[in-house]
């Protein structure tokens, strides 16, 4: 009897702090659907409750600054920066993981170690050096420095789940005639889907959602990120709650998708600190 | 076993990747370091650049709120991961409840900011509204200093517990289940079980959480940058904010390369220790 209260108890208690967490986007939720007028007093008030597409056109159509164009620049950054890194990363963490060389131990906590650096760090430098190559406001420029700016962690996750592959297919392979990079291309990356799906899900996330970089890098209106547009529309449409709504809500079901769709690949990346 | 031509080509898995880093991060990390020593005439005065920054008012701000944000966010965020953690270890439900705390680790910084406008908002905000039961007039949280920080502390406690929740999470499933079975059948507790099996045992995860939170903590800027620009006034500034103003309003980029630095000491300070134990 008293074991099934405090199992009732505990449900009760996780059930409404689940539920109190989602509080924050389910505000946002519904205020976007709904025109202001029904909200102006909270939107936990739900009489009259009427759905409304309208603040999500007007936020996708914005004249001057529409979203529509900023997500397709945040794709356009994200996808080859998400790409390039888990790519190049994943040729450095397989050296790292199995090629042997002098000071190698040092050479990679170095790399790591990067890893936590601030953005703020690199700003100026980076900033004056896309300026000399003629890449600042460019798709380009703000592409090379997320790329590079992945690649530490991406290394440091990529090269422990090598380590942890069975080195016998490998080396078969080798016997068999197989390059270095035949044996990565053919044997590595395969056996390393999972790994990489994560390593993707995570550098697509965290490019998706910078603003930092953006900021530094980018300064035409139709050259923006959607994420950048969002301190912009704040200014200007100053708490115009209907329209800041909706393209809060647009701009975070990219990654919260990205998210559902493949947690068990976030969860393993997220949690791979405490793999050893 | 190998031919002589292996050694020189296996250089190039390094090579592209170790280009860009060097090119884009590692490079402009030691520029920045270096500049932060010059004044802005171009002369050697490490001791005067970093006082002067020291000085201000704004700096000084951004240094404590910093410290504020780190002594409540770090205990609420590691606490309530790991109470979440363990609640949410057999719940019926689970997997729906497990993923909306883990939602705000994948919400944009910078959406979060518009939701703590919007939640300690006067007219809209759920925060106000409720405090209005126990008679506390409504007002907007973040624009008043003196309620504008906790509000986006407790912001960034909505963004990050769910890292704290996932990384204990899995911890508390290495634990084997005999453990607790063994210390059933002795005739302990749950609350005993708890403080002598799960606890000791989750040590290391909470550790690595307690560093990592501390070192996002103190990178925090797309939250504030959305939400209030550092004010109203200086009463929610941050270092990472100052580094951006200075270096990207004000143009001046000596005093922005001072303030990154001080901010990169104090990142490297937690972070050094931890990397170096779990790279190698």
């Amino acid at each position: 009897m008293r074991k099934a209260l405090s199992v009732a108890v505990i449900h009760l208690i996780a059930w409404a702090i689940g539920l109190m967490w989602m509080i924050p986007f389910l505000g946002l939720l519904m205020t976007s659907i709904r025109p202001f007028s029904e909200i102006s007093h909270g939107w936990w008030s739900i009489k009259p409750f009427t759905l409304t597409i309208g603040n999500y056109v007007r936020a996708w159509n914005l004249p001057g600054a529409p979203l529509r164009e900023g997500l397709v620049n945040s794709l356009i950054i994200t996808i080859p920066a998400t790409v390039a890194s888990v790519f190049l990363a994943s040729l450095a963490g397989y050296g790292f993981a199995r090629f042997r060389f002098r000071m190698q131990k040092y050479f990679f906590v170095a790399i790591v170690l990067l890893l936590a650096l601030p953005p703020q760090i690199v700003g100026i430098p980076v900033f004056s050096l896309l300026k000399q190559m003629k890449l600042l406001n460019t798709h380009l420029g703000t592409i090379a420095i997320h790329t590079a700016w992945g690649i530490p962690w991406l290394i440091f996750f990529l090269r422990n789940y090598f380590s942890t592959l069975p080195i016998e297919v490998e080396e078969a392979a080798r016997v068999d005639g197989a390059s270095d990079f035949t044996v990565f291309y053919r044997i590595i990356l395969p056996m390393s889907i999972p790994a990489l799906i994560s390593a993707t899900v995570l550098q697509f996330i965290w490019t998706w959602n910078d603003l930092f970089f953006s900021l530094i890098t980018l300064f035409s209106p139709e050259k923006m990120t959607a994420i950048q547009r969002l301190p912009l529309m704040k200014e200007r449409f100053l708490e115009d709650w209907e329209l800041l709504s909706a393209a809060s809500v647009i701009v975070s079901l990219v990654p919260i998708s990205v998210f559902s769709f493949l947690q068990k690949y976030y969860v393993k990346g997220m949690t791979a600190w405490i793999g050893k | 076993m190998l031919s002589n031509s292996s050694g020189i080509l296996r250089i190039l898995f390094f090579l592209p990747a170790l280009l860009l880093v060097v090119v884009f991060v590692f490079y402009p990390a030691i520029h920045t370091v270096c500049t932060s020593f010059f004044t802005p005439d171009g002369k050697f005065a490490p001791l005067s650049s970093y006082a002067a920054a020291l000085g201000r008012r704004e700096v000084k701000a951004a240094l404590i709120h910093n410290f504020v944000w780190i002594a409540i966010h770090l205990p609420v965020t590691l606490l309530g991961g790991l109470v979440l953690a363990v609640l949410l270890m057999h719940v019926k439900g689970r997997n729906f409840i497990r993923p909306m705390i883990v939602l705000g680790m994948v919400t944009p910084t910078a959406v979060g900011g518009l939701i703590v406008r919007f939640i300690f908002d006067r007219r809209l905000g759920i925060v106000p509204a409720f405090l209005t039961l126990f008679g506390v007039s409504p007002k907007s949280w973040i624009s008043y200093p003196e309620t504008a920080l906790f509000a986006l502390i407790l912001g960034s406690v909505w963004l990050w517990t769910g890292f704290s929740f996932i990384l204990h999470l899995a911890g508390l499933q290495t634990i084997p289940r005999d453990y607790y079975d063994a210390a059933k059948v002795d005739g302990a507790t749950p609350w005993r079980s708890f403080f002598a099996i799960t606890l000791p045992l989750l040590r290391p995860v909470t550790l690595v959480v307690a560093v990592l939170t501390i070192i996002w903590e103190l990178k925090t800027f797309a939250l504030v940058y959305t939400a209030t620009m550092g004010g109203p006034g200086v009463a929610t500034n941050v270092l990472a904010l100052q580094m951006f103003t200075d270096a990207f309003q004000r143009f001046d980029f000596n005093s922005g390369s001072v303030v990154a630095t001080l901010l990169l000491i104090l990142v490297m300070v937690f972070a050094i220790p931890l990397i170096w134990r779990s790279a190698r």
